[in-house]
């Protein structure tokens, strides 16, 4: 992974910029010490690692500008972070870069159950919101797996999502308004407690921008009502097929189940010797089906899904009994990646969204390429949206198989692409998946959405080396080519 | 003055308009059917870009919750064809053309994304926004390009889906989509409230869509105020228990409409048919949040004691309908919002209403001259739909 070669000028003005930050930061919120800046090295891709120039962690929106006009003034780059939980080195930091840590905005603003939102600063965690309304039977809805430790502001930034996607939506589906710091200084606000501003949707543009366009202040997300029940059906079938068509099969029926997820065979076989959920081993795909809403419904639907799945020749179907029972149905589906942990050194998480229609063609060709590379992989996915996460099973110690699972890696998301899907579903290009760009768009595309940068930051300071495989000055973006000759285009029908 | 017009037949010829546009430095009044003409700013465009007739469904997976089509496609074929597989588009996309003065049934799909409408359901289920999966298009450097794609999840690159939903036409002119749809429900229920006045009707919305009922539509009009309970029969009847037993306390006489009468009613409320506005009023459409949108109405009420009203999105969506002033009267019903940070879109007006008062609401100075920035990384030299959203 190659980054932007680190500039030596900003190296040398190391000290003139750490002093600028502590004059806008007082007390202990600079960390210039090596020692101080070590739990910052990396983010969840914890296969990256680098320190930053300097930390800096402010506690208003004001320290906030100032740092950013800083920045912009003196042409400093700097790598905006929530929590660092991002899994595609979205909050990786850069060695000529501060690192601008929000975790001191950590406070819930208000809430406002008559008009279902809430207004929290962006270094809450995913949860802590949940946790702040939840005695009033009140959630928000996106769950990353992370959302322990994750922070909204995070969330924002990579448009995060869960398993309850396909049903709720995504970090974009659940936001109402954000106030945010451009690299010039300024204080915008986006939306509010309304729906629907008019003007330009950049609101809907900075979510899954990856802290690549500005820094979020402050963020008003939608709140929903707890549904009153819900309910997992497990279902285990003979061949990955057979769960394929089941997914397919409930969808064209009318349900849309809050989650619906399937594991292969190994991912079984490993959860079960994890958690002993009572997965049945002889399946070669399984399903976790979650249905939520009023109890009469979750029946009715359990019911109807279970005909399907039978009529798909499902060899396994259990419903939960209660709520302990639901829990660890899912604890299973949860566990899979620390249960991958524990028969491979490493492992790898790929995240590709593929046409659900193309999940048994995915899942074998993956397969083949497993044999090809001599490396395991395990696969456990969300269904119901098609979005993939294989394991790719490795020993980093042995620098040969790091290479082969890279690579392998990226000829899944290859193949994602070519079957019309995507390279990321909601972990983010960061700089994981910033070289393979090209795979999905054009150059026409990435410029396109490099220009939409230059009208945000046309330095490129804010997040460098990340998504983008390559940078081109806003500059040159910004020239106009026209030809001289002039085209007729008769074939055109004017009237 | 619009001079002739060019018309397109697929993807090809659309960006050769657009690049011989560029090179002869001549501005485009973009356009699908024409059905919105008349809202949002009127424009001076040297020519008509029209994109009708690239249409057509590109391609429709059920099971896959997703359609692809042509720009052009008119929104009556599209929601045809989902019907026939039971599935709907669930932005209940609102039909202005009668409300503007035009025939029914006019638009294309891409036109209410252009303009990111959303009818009752918008509460629960989204804007137009948020059902654009992907595009592809052609920017004002004669460029085809495209973003998103075909997928549920995709966090691919910046979500330039979102941007173009909403923008009028004014960044790209699109030549494919892809929307996600879903599952049409079974049953259409409505639970009306008899009596309440704007203030506890509000109430008992917020409190109906605070509830485990997955409430899809609440409407206040005239005195009836109207909750919608989409689904399964069982769990629709269960629901419709559960709401009567919460809004008990509000005193209210209630009764039901069945699904019939229920999807007369929402179509209505969706095309801003209660307003009953007389052929010249002036329709504004206010987004606010909805406990706020009673003392709204009574800000404008104090001062127009003739104006009329009703709401939709549980208070959250206000139409209004004045009698015709020259202004439109812009500075009271944008004074009305206060600090509410809700905003105004004037909806209908005569033309000459439309080009010298600010038909979306005006943005903070920071937030004018970023939306600007964006235009232009887009469409450098303006091409498309000049002055559509803001006066030049």
């Amino acid at each position: 992974m190659q980054m932007p070669p680190l500039d030596p000028d900003i190296l040398r003005r190391r000290g003139a910029i750490v002093a600028a930050l502590k004059a806008i930061v007082p007390g202990e919120g600079v960390i210039d010490d090596l020692d101080g800046m070590r739990p910052y090295e990396c983010d969840a891709l914890s296969a990256y690692r680098q320190m930053p120039l300097v930390v800096v962690l402010p506690e208003t929106v004001d320290q906030v500008a100032a740092i950013l006009r800083y920045c912009q003034d003196h042409k400093v780059k700097v790598v905006p972070r929530g929590a660092g939980t991002s899994l595609s080195g979205g909050s990786m930091p850069v060695g000529d870069a501060i690192l601008l840590g929000m975790a001191k905005f950590n406070r819930v603003l208000e809430i406002d159950y008559a008009n279902r939102c809430a207004r929290v600063q962006p270094g809450v965690t995913n949860l802590g919101v949940t946790k702040a309304v939840e005695h009033e039977g009140f959630y928000y809805a996106p769950d990353p797996s992370s959302q322990i430790a994750c922070s909204i502001g995070g969330n924002v930034a990579e448009n995060s999502g869960g398993v309850h996607c396909l049903k709720y939506g995504l970090t974009t589906n659940n936001l109402l308004g954000i106030e945010m710091v451009l690299m010039n200084g300024e204080v915008v606000r986006l939306g509010g407690k309304h729906l629907d501003s008019g003007g330009y949707d950049l609101l809907g543009l900075m979510t899954g921008s990856e802290g690549l366009l500005g820094v979020v202040t402050e963020v008003t997300v939608r709140l929903l009502r707890k549904p009153s029940t819900a309910r997992a059906v497990l279902l285990g079938f003979p061949t990955e097929a057979g769960a394929a068509d089941c997914v397919a099969a409930v969808i064209a029926s009318g349900i849309i189940p809050g989650g619906m997820e399937m594991m292969d065979k190994d991912a079984i076989q490993c959860a079960e010797n994890y958690v002993g959920a009572g997965y049945p081993l002889d399946a070669e795909g399984l399903l976790v089906v979650e249905l939520d809403g009023p109890e009469i419904e979750v029946d009715y639907l359990v019911a109807r899904v279970e005909e399907i799945a039978r009529g798909r020749g499902a060899t396994t179907v259990r419903v939960s009994r209660d709520e302990q029972e639901r829990v660890l149905f899912w604890a299973g589906r949860k566990a899979a990646f620390p249960a991958v942990g524990q028969i491979s050194p490493d492992y790898m998480c790929l995240d590709g969204s593929v046409p659900r229609g193309h999940l048994v063609q995915v899942l074998a060709e993956m397969r083949e390429m497993s044999k090809s590379y001599g490396l395991r992989v395990v696969n456990v996915f969300h269904a119901g949206d098609g979005n993939l996460h294989p394991l790719i099973l490795f020993d980093a110690n042995d620098p040969d198989e790091l290479r082969r699972a890279e690579e392998f890696g990226a000829d899944i998301l290859r193949l994602c692409v070519r079957v019309g899907g995507v390279l990321t579903g909601e972990h983010g290009v960061g700089i994981e998946k910033r070289d393979l760009m090209g795979e999905q768009f054009t150059e026409i595309d990435l410029d396109q959405q490099m220009r939409v940068k230059c009208a945000f930051d046309p330095d490129h300071l804010l997040n460098p080396g990340k998504m983008f495989p390559k940078l081109r000055r806003c500059a040159e973006l910004g020239r106009v080519t026209v030809h001289d000759n002039k085209l007729p285009f008769p074939d055109i029908p004017r009237f | 003055m619009t001079g002739e017009t060019i018309r397109p037949r697929d993807a090809r010829e659309l960006r050769q308009a657009v690049e011989w546009a560029l090179n002869d430095g001549v501005t485009l009044d973009v356009r699908g059917s024409g059905s919105k003409l008349d809202l949002g700013k009127p424009m001076q465009c040297d020519q008509v870009l029209d994109v009708s007739g690239v249409s057509g469904i590109v391609d429709y997976a059920p099971e896959e919750l997703v359609v692809t089509l042509r720009a052009g496609t008119p929104m009556r074929d599209v929601e045809a064809l989902l019907a026939q597989r039971n599935q709907m588009l669930a932005f209940e996309p609102p039909d202005l053309g009668p409300l503007l003065g035009r025939a029914p049934g006019e638009g294309t799909l891409v036109g209410a994304v252009m303009g990111n409408l959303a009818g009752p359901r918008r509460l629960s289920a989204g804007a137009a926004r948020d059902h654009l999966l992907g595009f592809s298009g052609v920017n004002g450097r004669g460029e085809a390009f495209k973003s998103g794609g075909r997928v549920m999840k995709n966090v691919t690159g910046y979500d330039l889906s979102k941007l173009l939903a909403g923008s009028w036409g004014t960044l790209a002119v699109l030549d494919q989509v892809s929307v996600k749809v879903l599952p049409a429900p079974d049953q259409t229920r409505t639970l009306v409230l008899q009596g309440l006045d704007d203030t506890a009707a509000v109430t008992a919305m917020c409190a109906a869509m605070g509830s485990p009922h997955e409430v899809s539509g609440a409407a206040h009009v005239g005195d009836r105020t109207a909750l919608r309970i989409e689904g399964v029969a069982p769990s629709v009847e269960a629901r419709l228990k559960g709401l009567r037993e919460l809004l008990a306390a509000s005193g209210a006489v209630m009764e039901e409409l069945a699904t019939f009468e229920s999807r007369t009613f929402w179509r209505e409320v969706r095309d801003v048919v209660p307003l009953e506005v007389a052929p010249d009023a002036i329709v504004w459409r206010l987004s606010c949040p909805p406990t706020e949108g009673p003392a709204i109405v009574a800000r404008i009420r104090s001062q127009r004691p003739s104006a009329k009203a009703f709401y939709d999105w549980s208070g959250g969506l206000i139409w209004l309908a004045l009698p015709p002033v020259a202004d439109a009267e812009h500075l009271l019903v944008r004074a009305a919002l206060g600090a509410t940070g809700g905003h105004a879109m004037l909806i209908r007006a005569p033309v000459a209403t439309r080009a010298s008062v600010p038909v979306l609401h005006p943005q903070s100075p920071a937030l004018a001259a970023l939306a600007a920035r964006v235009k232009e990384s887009f469409d450098p030299k303006g091409l498309f739909n000049p002055g559509r959203m803001v006066s030049l």
